[in-house]
């Protein structure tokens, strides 16, 4: 066996024994909840790999209408809109917009509807399609991000985006969130946190939405049929905006 | 030909020039560079030993980058933020000097060599908590680029303008 064979066993044994004593400790410290923090923990020094998706289950019939805490969480959390006051050149359809609410009515019924829209995290995604760069890109576990090092500003992949989730930056910005570097000349979306992912948390939004006692947003593991989202996704199904275009979303949609 | 005697007046006034700058090193010509967070400096010494750091801290930067970017690997040796965050240090006054100042740590040395990064056109050049006070300052006045410029604000003052404290 090669060495590298041997660490890269020795690893899995240790994430394994890791989840499982954190899920034991988890038990303990409370029985009865469910620490969904446990369940997606993943070490600093591992890579992801593509044995995880994150996605994410958005119910429309719990979102409330007025509500707009997970937009203020994102831009809070990420430093964009007024979180960072130095876009200030930049008119309102120029400044950047990670995550918007959107409300839709069904003209037949009258029917009202109001959901969140961010990056759909596509597993085909035409903006990791058309990047010249290769900037724009989709990690192993499934979220897509603009690398901003290769990134050339040309702005195709906001041309691409059937979801309008992309935003580019004006102008030179200072003080941005040390977890969320964004700049002059690059485009930016949607990270789903992966800051706070990679540690094991949700992401800003899920947590802001779960803290506002609506519980209309889920995160979790697509890939991992245990994962509260891929237990609620089978029993009652989620729906994909333009699923006509086929690029498997990671954002799903309840109440359509 | 030279003759001998010219060539001993050529080597002498050679030897001098040479030795000029050398003698000169020794005053204060070179950057000053601020010193990291006192615990980092002298107790626990940066990650790897400061000459190679000085040589090849881009390239270890650059490797993480793309670890931390595309792999998702959040270790804290070579991060930009823990970098920043044990570097920049506030001068006796207690304020902070934003990037393109010679008392940033990264503009000390590279205004001096005259080497252009732009690792701070997207990445915070300040540690976390400094940029808060900034954060909740600009809030109040958008032209943020007068209220920070030269550091001329201390973390005291910051304090008592946003959070109205003791006047």
């Amino acid at each position: 066996m090669s060495p590298k064979h041997s660490d890269k066993n020795t690893n899995e044994y240790r994430r394994k024994f890791l989840a499982q004593s954190a899920a034991v400790a988890g038990l303990a410290i409370a029985p009865g909840i469910v620490l969904n923090q446990v369940a997606h923990a993943k070490a600093d020094a591992d890579k992801v790999t593509g044995s995880t998706r994150w996605g994410m289950l958005i119910d429309t019939n719990k979102c409330s209408k007025g509500c707009t805490d997970c937009v203020t969480a994102c831009s809070d959390e990420n430093g964009w809109g007024g979180t960072n006051s130095s876009e200030t050149h930049s008119s309102k359809e120029q400044q950047a917009q990670w995550i918007r609410k959107v409300t839709i009515t069904d003209k037949q019924t009258g029917h009202v509807q109001s959901l969140p829209l961010m990056c759909q995290h596509c597993e085909t995604a035409p903006c990791v399609d058309v990047c010249p760069t290769g900037a724009s890109m989709k990690r192993k576990d499934g979220i897509v991000l603009v690398d901003k090092h290769i990134c050339i500003g040309c702005r195709y992949c906001m041309m691409a985006c059937p979801y309008k989730a992309r935003s580019f930056i004006h102008e030179k910005l200072e003080l941005q969130k040390n977890n969320a570097p964004r700049g002059i000349g690059t485009v930016e979306s949607c990270t789903m946190c992966t800051h706070r992912v990679d540690k094991g948390n949700d992401p800003a939004c899920v947590e802001a939405c779960s803290k506002a006692e609506h519980g209309a947003m889920i995160f979790g593991d697509l890939k991992d049929a245990n994962s509260a989202i891929s237990i609620e996704l089978k029993k009652h199904g989620g729906e994909q905006i333009r699923a006509d275009l086929g690029l498997n979303t990671g954002v799903r949609y309840q109440g359509l | 030909m030279m003759s001998l005697r010219q060539f001993a007046k050529h080597l002498v006034v050679l030897v001098g020039l040479t030795a000029l700058p050398m003698l000169s090193n020794a005053g204060d010509l070179g950057p000053v560079v601020p010193k990291a967070k006192e615990n980092a400096s002298e107790k626990t010494k940066c990650i790897r030993p400061v000459t190679e750091m000085r040589k090849n801290h881009m390239e270890f930067l650059k490797h993480k980058r793309d670890e931390t970017m595309r792999e998702g690997v959040r270790t804290k040796a070579d991060s930009l933020v823990e970098c920043i965050d044990c570097h920049v240090t506030p001068n006796e006054k207690g304020e902070y000097a934003r990037i393109g100042e010679d008392g940033h740590f990264c503009s000390s040395c590279h205004n001096y060599a005259a080497v252009n990064i732009d690792c701070f056109d997207c990445h915070s050049d300040l540690p976390e908590d400094a940029a808060k006070h900034l954060h909740t300052l600009n809030k109040k006045n958008p032209h943020h680029k007068d209220m920070t410029a030269n550091g001329s604000l201390t973390k005291e003052n910051l304090e008592v303008l946003t959070e109205g404290g003791n006047q």
